[in-house]
């Protein structure tokens, strides 16, 4: 397994969000994080590359306990890439810039060999044009493409997408899908959160339904969408479904 | 908005149009006597023995020390901000960050004008080579750096915090992050209130000549007591601080239209 999480808890204050999450994700596997508006998902994700710290539990990365102290996260991060909902393209940079700020800097790469990165994975997420663009010229759907892109610079071993869609116009979210999609089929390790329930079910090998903070119901696509047990796993994929 | 700024645009100088008209009036510049006078002045304050070379260094001076100060406030404004920002952000520094408050709360809480006079008599006091210049610009700089780290923390408070979370999850250190991610753009934000403290520094060095500095206000002065003559000199003085200060004004408004127009990723 790539990470392994052991009753991993996590409380804001009072507010305990994630209350002992086992779970784990292997290599090539592609799993979908659903479940209800502040059920806890993003929180679960943020978790695994330490974006939150951790109340208790243990998050293992290649065996290696991520939360401990003489862990240097700086070191994981650079090996799980992250995608978020509203991109975070940096706008004070190119798109070349964005995607090879972070191997240049960490001295992963020089620039030249950055340079080719960006382009081959540019012409990968079909932005082979847009090279020395400025981010605001950019339209939602290509912000994302340029992110993931941004993110795979890194060659992650693991990808965490936390809504990649849900600020997209409707209209964009097919060119972004259509990227991730192309990612899964290459064999990338991903964890999805997403609302996209049509595309968890055709791209993921396994579905988490977090509710309240635990895993409530788990399994394959087939399983999880067409045969839910759990009470609030039916609710709430009659409520999404309907749509 | 823009209509509003224009029509405030044209008060503003009308307003400075009748303020200069009413101090030429205070000068006698409206009667042929008064005219013949205000010339006879005008050459003895100005032509005469070139003294307009008095303002002239005056005003060099007076720029040199406003340049320099700006510089140090933004180089110290930009270290106090990072602490702050960064212990509000869950860095250990405690110290640190004390440090940097207690500074911004006495370079704040005391006329920068005393903290010129006790760094001049008290601190430097021994330092009687020392070029009364230094002082100046290490006296208004690190005054001005206290205002400018509170410009610099709203800048850096004004971005996204995905954008620190974008540049930390790629595996950016805090400080890599910060430096290339972070300031860039709060930076860039800030840039028109930069241009505000040098036109705040600008005026408040008018009083260097406490330490004897001939900056551009103690010029005017020195030209009074040449010339034992008391109105021309000092409006003179006024007139040129003016017309910098309405000049770089102007600037600022462009800067900040230009900046608007072109922002946002
Ligand atoms: N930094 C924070 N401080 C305090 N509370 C937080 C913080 N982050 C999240 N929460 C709270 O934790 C709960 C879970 O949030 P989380 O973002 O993980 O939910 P989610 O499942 O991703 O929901 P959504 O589908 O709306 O994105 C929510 O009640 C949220 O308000
Ligand atoms: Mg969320």
């Amino acid at each position: 397994m790539i990470i392994e999480v052991e009753n991993l808890k996590k409380s804001f204050g009072e507010l305990n969000v994630l209350n002992g999450i086992t779970t784990g994700i292997n290599k090539g596997e592609r799993i979908a994080v659903i479940g209800p508006s502040g059920s806890g998902k993003s929180t679960f994700l943020r978790c695994i590359n330490r974006m939150e710290e951790p109340t208790s539990g243990v998050i293992k990365f290649n065996g290696e306990d991520i939360t401990s102290e003489s862990c240097d996260i700086n070191l994981i991060r650079r090996r799980v890439g992250m995608v978020f909902q509203h991109f975070y393209l940096f706008p004070h940079l190119t798109v070349r810039q964005n995607i090879t700020l972070a191997p240049v800097q960490l001295n992963i790469m020089n620039q030249k060999e950055a340079d080719e990165k960006a382009k081959y994975l540019l012409n990968r997420v079909g932005l082979a044009d847009k090279l020395n663009e400025w981010p605001d010229k950019l339209s939602g759907g290509q912000k994302q493409r340029v992110a993931i892109a941004r993110a795979m610079a890194m060659n992650p071993e693991v990808l965490l997408f936390d809504e990649p869609t849900s600020a997209l116009d409707p209209e964009m979210i097919g060119e972004v899908l259509d990227v991730m999609k192309e990612l899964a089929d290459s064999g990338m390790t991903m964890y999805l959160v997403t609302h996209e329930m049509g595309f968890a079910k055709e791209v993921a090998d396994r579905i988490l339904f977090i509710d309240h903070g635990i895993i409530s119901e788990e399994g394959t696509p087939s399983e999880v969408f067409d045969n839910p047990k759990q009470p609030r796993t039916i609710e709430f994929l009659s409520k999404v479904l309907r749509r | 908005m823009t209509m509003n700024n224009k029509t405030r645009g044209d008060y503003f100088l009308g307003l400075c149009l009748i303020i200069l008209i009413f101090l030429l009036y205070r000068s006698g510049f409206f009667t042929v006597e008064a005219w013949q006078n205000f010339v006879d002045h005008f050459y003895q304050n100005f032509i005469e023995k070139d003294r307009y070379m008095m303002l002239v260094k005056g005003l060099r001076s007076t720029i040199f020390m406003t340049l320099f100060a700006t510089l140090i406030g933004v180089a110290v404004g930009i270290i106090l901000s990072v602490i702050r920002v960064a212990h509000a952000g869950g860095i250990h520094i405690p110290v640190l960050n004390a440090l940097a408050d207690c500074y911004i709360a006495v370079l704040r809480g005391t006329p920068a004008m005393v903290q010129l006079l006790i760094w001049n008599f008290t601190i430097f006091a021994s330092a009687r080579d020392l070029n009364k210049m230094y002082i100046a610009i290490l006296a208004f700089g690190l005054n001005s750096g206290a205002y400018v780290a509170e410009i610099f923390r709203g800048g850096i408070e004004a971005i996204d915090r995905g954008q620190m979370e974008a540049a930390r999850s790629l595996g950016l250190s805090y400080g890599k992050s910060m430096r290339l991610v972070i300031l860039p753009q709060a930076i860039r934000n800030v840039v028109p209130m930069l241009f505000n403290e040098f036109i705040v520094l600008l005026k408040e060095t008018s009083v260097a000549g406490y330490i004897g500095i001939d900056d551009l206000t103690r010029a005017g002065q020195n030209i009074q007591a040449l010339t034992m003559e008391h109105s021309q000199p000092l409006i003179m003085v006024a007139i040129i601080y003016l017309l910098i200060v309405m000049f770089l004004s102007y600037l600022v408004r462009r800067l900040e239209k230009y900046l608007s127009r072109s922002r946002r990723g």
